[in-house]
């Protein structure tokens, strides 16, 4: 399929500078005199994001307060940063649990393909953008940070339902 | 309660027919300066918020309103900009680099003193001219001091030692050796009606006859676009380029070096405001009535005619405000394009055409002050003769144009020519029927 492109004719014959220039002044001035603004004030109004916002990273718990990562692996094999580190342990039981799950939001990339590969669906990328630290180090989420963060977590692109019906 | 005491401190001394003179002179004078310093100063300062805001409303944003509901953003802005640390390049000439900005500030703010702004004040030794210095060369002196203005930023640009500063300097200068002309010859329309470069004598004169803006329409245009370019404003920024030359000539300053050029384009925008105000507008005359501009001089008076004043000087900086906020900037070659090729030739062949009338309302003995229905003659029949030549020019020089090049006017054989490419370059349609 081609490109529509849209050119305009020049209207060589009929321009004006002075119209022209006094057409843009009334545009501007019809800006300048309206009341419907666009700004949002920031810190005291926030916009809504979308559902499938990627932000910052939130690790679930089951119902004991534990998180649901079984230490499988599979998200720092999907990595495409490799910003996951995860030292796997095992209890008496022999149930699988990370020892170490840290995530450095520096070096992530917001893909959300951890979120995606998940098979206990513990890992979640959020729906959040306030991210601010005095440190670089405070950009590496360990494991217990991930699981105290509160905010809403991203609703995934559900191939059956595409426009998120 | 302060107004009333005031008004009737100034009804008190209602004779003062005979200007101030001797100690009494220099004093009031001293006190002039200072207010009149302290006032500007105060307006720079609020204008960098106008300017915000109405940025801001023009693409319908709300701008600053945080520091004190945004009336402290110039403070805030002006405390920084004194604790930023002060940089001083290796490379740069540094006693030329130190003193470039004094040369832009200084010539700013002194060219302020010659303009009238408000009827005589009576006082307890004589009536006050409301002009800092009224010298008799008024007009030839804002010439002079604004051309000093341009070494400021032609020496910043120079002494910085950094490409683009150089280039921002040499546009400027370039850019206000040009348009400097246009400004000289379109005011001489006005002293050709004046007799007089004193600025009080041009105000008395549009006092007695109408504002000048009627009879000299196109001189009157030809000053205002002179005077952006002049004041290095949108759109004849090519000193500053944002996009093209970082800052231009001030790119290596900072700290309060910075502070005062832009001190300087801002103190620029108010003298040129306040000098087509002046010069077109009638200065502190209030249209319709001679009430305002024959004594006995009141402090009523001294107000209402510095309301009036105001009101068209700050007429003129919301427009420079909103032309900013309107127009693109011009290329380099356009700018200059307009400058020599059509505004001078336009203003030369305009004065020719005004010395003539002027000469010719003369010698029928048309008289100058008003007479009928309130209107001069004089003032009328030119006024009459500048409509005829404003359509006339709008007609055969504004009409089919392309934006570029500016100066290029197409014949009909190229007019053709584009055309026919224009039609060959657009994209085939695509076939119907198909996605």
């Amino acid at each position: 399929m081609t490109i529509r492109v849209k050119v305009l004719e020049q209207p060589v014959q009929q321009t004006s500078y002075v119209r022209a220039l006094l057409q843009g002044m009334s545009l501007t001035f019809k800006h300048l005199i309206t009341t419907q603004k666009k700004t949002t004030q920031y810190p005291e109004v926030k916009d809504t994001i979308s559902r499938r916002w990627r932000g910052t990273h939130r690790m679930l718990t089951d119902e004991n307060g534990k998180a649901k990562c079984v230490a499988c692996g599979l998200c720092p094999q999907i990595c495409p940063a490799n910003c996951i580190k995860l030292v796997p342990g095992e209890d008496e039981e022999g149930n699988r649990y990370p020892l170490v799950y840290e995530i450095d939001e520096f070096r992530c990339i917001f893909c959300g393909y951890c979120q995606e590969v998940c098979p206990e669906e513990a890992i979640h990328v959020g729906r959040h953008y306030e991210n601010a630290e005095y440190s670089r180090a405070g950009f590496v989420y360990d494991l217990e940070r991930l699981t105290a963060q509160t905010h809403p977590v991203c609703e995934m692109w559900d191939p059956a339902d595409p426009k998120g019906e | 309660m302060i107004v009333v005491a005031l008004l009737q401190a100034g009804e008190r001394y209602y004779n003062a027919s005979a200007p101030v003179t001797g100690w009494p002179w220099l004093w009031l004078t001293v006190v002039k300066l200072l207010v009149i310093f302290t006032i500007l100063m105060v307006t720079i300062a609020y204008l960098t918020l106008a300017e915000r805001k109405i940025a801001a409303w023009i693409q319908d944003r709300i701008g600053p309103n945080r520091v004190g509901k945004g009336w402290g953003q110039p403070l805030a802005d002006g405390l920084k900009n004194i604790m930023k640390e002060e940089t001083l390049p290796d490379a740069a000439n540094k006693l030329i680099f130190m003193l470039a900005p004094l040369l832009a500030f200084t010539p700013a703010l002194i060219t302020f003193a010659v303009i009238p702004f408000a009827s005589p004040l009576p006082t307890r030794w004589g009536y006050m001219e409301m002009v800092l210095a009224d010298i008799p060369i008024g007009f030839l002196y804002i010439l002079a001091v604004t051309s000093v203005g341009v070494y400021g930023i032609v020496l910043a640009g120079w002494s910085s030692n950094n490409k683009y500063a150089l280039l921002g300097g040499l546009r400027s200068s370039a850019q206000m050796v040009s348009y400097e002309v246009a400004m000289g010859m379109a005011t001489v329309a006005v002293l050709l009606l004046a007799g007089n470069v004193s600025l009080p004598a041009i105000v008395r004169q549009q006092q007695t006859m109408g504002w000048n803006v009627f009879p000299l329409m196109i001189a009157c245009f030809v000053f205002i676009v002179a005077s952006f370019a002049e004041t290095n404003r949108l759109p004849f920024d090519l000193a500053e380029a944002e996009s093209e030359l970082i800052a231009g000539y001030h790119t290596e300053y900072s700290s309060f070096k910075f502070s005062m050029f832009f001190i300087a384009e801002y103190s620029n925008m108010i003298t040129a405001a306040a000098l087509t105000a002046t010069l077109f507008f009638g200065g502190w005359d209030i249209p319709g009535t001679q009430w305002d501009n024959t004594p006995p001089w009141t402090v009523l008076k001294t107000m209402v005619t510095l309301g009036a004043f105001l009101v068209k000087t700050f007429f003129f900086i919301f427009l420079f405000m909103w032309v900013r906020w309107t127009l693109p900037r011009f290329r380099y070659d356009q700018l200059m394009a307009l400058g020599w090729k059509v505004l001078l030739p336009l203003v030369l062949a305009y004065i020719t055409i005004i010395g003539g009338a002027v000469l010719a309302l003369d010698a029928l003995g048309i008289p100058r002050t008003v007479q009928i229905l309130g209107m001069s003659p004089y003032w009328a029949i030119l006024g009459m003769l500048n409509m005829v030549l404003a359509v006339a020019l709008l007609i055969l020089l504004d009409r089919g144009r392309l934006v570029s090049p500016s100066a290029a006017r197409l014949s009909s054989g190229d007019l053709a020519r584009e055309r026919a490419a224009r039609v060959t370059r657009r994209a085939p349609a695509p076939p119907q029927g198909t996605l």
